[in-house]
């Protein structure tokens, strides 16, 4: 009986390809949906919204009941497009100089690439002084020129989340607030050999899941303080050595979990890496069984990837007052809360929490301040400006983690030929190196 | 004069439907795809093939794919072989009993991979069967055990795609006479003696057609692989999936894609000449 229950929950690990292939359908269908509805959407007067976030039906659905409900005043046509359709779409109408857009959402570095087709908001920025914006978010925001091209919208990252189970075997002197990679591994070493040599920590590591990202912004900024520009130094080689020892206690299964709250909710992991969006249904009704908690320091401090949406304006948009009007109600604390309970992206704002948040975002908020708030935190973000060759980039990483940790290949001979090919991808790309590498262009592995 | 310049031959006028549609949707695309594989935005190139060949997934995927056709082809032959031979006897249910065995082949490749997936995963069939006789499940389908995760594509593969080579070789059993058989079965030729001089050589050109489809087959072989393993068993055709979906490289996976083509060509042509009759006059 159970098997058969346990037999869904196996199926479900590998994604269904079939949905797999919907979803594959899917950019084809919203890319559709944004292009025939980018002009006439709205009408007159009304504020045309083109984002890359919320594409997800029930995510677009939440969100434009938030605009409804909140954005009382202006007239919102809320469109949710994939990244290519958004690049093309902006490029095109503001490179025409028929912008029918008013207002653009979208991830930093989905952002950065239009800089030169966004108005300078430096104004609106000044007079949301009361938001209380991180400056590290506002710096993020000027996209390496003198002026403030987005306004910040809404943040993610990564956490641990960790069963208080767990939390027996940790030696003695760490703080699980407060971990060091090698306090995260002498823990997780003890904790396999209390739990009968079965190992207790997981990494998304399956054919969906984000672990190039825990390579990416967290194991190699912390261990060598960049991303790309060290790739195959003398750091990143501890680094990766570090890894083969933490995936030696790491669940073998890992490389088949997308995402990690089943395998928490089954108990098949006790500490988990994630994005805390698909950690946030891992404590289910139980949060007080759970914490949340920031990612591990390194020699170089705490790496963090940090997950950031801005609202811009394009250049010779038709209703930029209107849009300004937007964006000001989108960033008060109401709709900042509102948009964290519904669809588990966490203020840019001091907006207070309140105090009846469900159990898992309120814990996982207090782990993603404490993050964001480290004295020693190194900010890094996603590839920016590579657009679709993200898939690319982000594979060298993989690719690094699957000869060395996988297959066992000698460290610094996989490092080499790894910043090879990502020096052929960079070499085409031209783009400026992001955070946490220094803003040198273009950007290559040293 | 100029009326007989105008009259085409009828053969070309017959032949020319086709050639349209081969060209449309053959010739063209082969001629776009070499160009995607080998040229860049700075002209021609070989970056995209070197770019293939330098990554780590690709001879794995090589081998694999190699490998699943040696160890696939000649066992599903031996299966779909004697299985036609049961047939042909004539059991009782003969009817039925072929249904039942050409079911697979209504099954589409991913239905199958996914029923084979819930079979194999670590929480699936096999395993809770072997749970229940008290033996400890196994992870069939681990990165860390390429021989069960090879040998499960095998066994889904094997399951899927006999099926096809079953009905040639039937259709092409109703078409060999009786007589020889019989002539064969007077002069006291063994039931062997027969099936190696009699009704095999017969057979010829369908097992031909029957191993031409399945090689082409099984250098395509994707959706069972990629429902079952992922991308920890490699795959040709599963590669230049990664590489034009998920990676979003056209130009690598046109190039992987025509090491797929030239390969099938390669064994098309090989086949042809192997299998070729010897015996006729031509």
């Amino acid at each position: 009986m159970t098997n058969r229950i346990k037999l869904h929950s196996g199926l479900s690990r590998r994604g269904l390809l079939g949905l797999g292939l919907g979803v594959a359908a899917a950019p084809a269908l919203t890319a559709c949906g944004g292009v025939s509805t980018s002009g006439a959407d709205g009408g007159e007067g009304s504020v045309n919204f083109l984002s890359t976030q919320f594409t997800q039906v029930e995510e677009r659905q939440r969100f434009e009941k938030i605009l409804g409900d909140r954005v009382t005043g202006q007239k919102v046509a809320f469109n949710a497009v994939d990244p290519s359709a958004f690049a093309t779409t902006v490029q095109s109408q503001v490179d025409a100089g028929k912008v029918q857009l008013s207002l653009v959402g979208g991830l930093h570095g989905e952002l950065a690439p239009h800089a030169s087709r966004l108005a300078d908001l430096d104004d609106l920025l000044g007079s949301l002084g009361d938001r209380g914006f991180a400056t590290d978010l506002t710096d993020l925001a000027k996209l390496s020129g003198g002026t403030t091209k987005y306004v910040p919208w809404m943040q993610a990252t990564y956490v641990l989340a960790v069963n208080k189970k767990a939390l027996q075997w940790l030696p003695s002197g760490a703080d699980v607030q407060k971990l060091s990679y090698d306090q995260l591994l002498s823990w997780l070493t003890a904790a396999r050999q209390a739990n009968g040599n079965k190992p207790v920590f997981g990494i998304p590591a399956g054919p969906k899941g984000l672990y190039h990202r825990f390579f990416q912004g967290f194991l190699l900024p912390s261990f060598t303080g960049g991303q790309v520009t060290t790739f195959r130094s003398p750091d990143a080689v501890t680094a990766w050595q570090y890894m083969k020892q933490l995936w030696a206690q790491t669940v073998p299964a890992s490389t088949n979990y997308d995402g990690m709250q089943e395998p928490l909710q089954r108990g098949e992991v006790l500490v988990a890496w994630d994005h805390v969006a698909r950690l946030r249904d891992a404590p289910g009704d139980k949060p007080d069984d759970w914490v949340m908690v920031p990612a591990p320091s390194g020699p170089k401090g705490l790496g963090y990837m940090l997950v950031v949406a801005g609202l811009g304006i394009p250049d010779g948009a038709p209703e930029a007052d209107r849009a300004k009007a937007v964006v000001t109600a989108l960033t008060t604390a109401d709709v900042q809360v509102d948009v964290l309970r519904q669809n588990a992206f966490f203020p840019v704002t001091n907006a207070q929490l309140p105090t009846d948040l469900p159990g898992a975002v309120s814990l996982e908020a207090a782990a993603v301040k404490a993050q964001q708030e480290a004295a020693n935190a190194i900010v890094s973000l996603p590839p920016v400006g590579v657009g679709a060759r993200d898939g690319e980039v982000s594979q060298i990483f993989k690719n690094a983690f699957k000869e060395i940790c996988l297959d066992g290949k000698p460290v610094q001979g996989v490092l080499d030929a790894q910043a090879t090919q990502l020096n052929v991808i960079l070499d085409e790309l031209k783009v400026a190196c992001w955070r946490p590498d220094p803003a040198g262009s273009p950007c290559r592995v040293a | 004069m100029t009326g007989k310049r105008a009259r085409v031959p009828a053969a070309v006028l017959l032949i020319a439907p086709s050639l349209v549609v081969m060209t449309a949707l053959f010739a063209w695309p082969l001629v776009v795809g070499v160009g995607q594989a080998f040229s860049g935005p700075d002209g021609p190139t070989l970056g995209y093939v070197r770019r293939m060949l330098d990554d780590p997934y690709f001879w794995p995927a090589v081998r694999n794919t190699g490998l699943l056709i040696v160890v696939l082809i000649p066992i599903q032959f031996a299966f779909a072989l004697t299985m036609a031979l049961l047939l042909r006897e004539r059991p009782r249910l003969a009817g039925l009993h072929f249904y039942v065995w050409v079911i697979p082949l209504a099954i589409s490749d991913l239905a199958a991979g996914l029923v084979w997936l819930s079979v194999f995963a670590d929480r699936g069939y096999l395993n809770s069967v072997l749970d229940h006789l008290g033996v400890d499940g196994y992870a069939w389908l681990s990165y860390q055990n390429t021989t069960t995760m090879f040998l499960a594509v095998v066994v889904a593969e094997l399951w899927r795609s006999t099926s096809l080579v079953l009905v040639i070789v039937v259709a092409g059993l109703q078409g060999i006479p009786k007589d020889y058989d019989e002539a064969a079965a007077v002069f006291g030729a063994t039931y062997w003696q027969r099936l190696r001089h009699v009704v095999l050589p017969q057979l010829r050109p369908s097992l031909q057609v029957a191993l031409i489809l399945r090689t082409i087959l099984a250098l395509e072989t994707f959706a069972v692989a990629q429902a079952l393993t992922g991308r920890s068993l490699p795959l040709l055709v599963g590669e230049t999936y990664q590489w034009y979906n998920v990676l979003q490289n056209p130009n690598v996976a046109t190039a992987i894609a025509l090491v797929v083509l030239a390969v099938s060509m390669l064994a098309a042509a090989g086949y042809l000449r192997l299998l070729r009759d010897r015996t006729a006059a031509r």
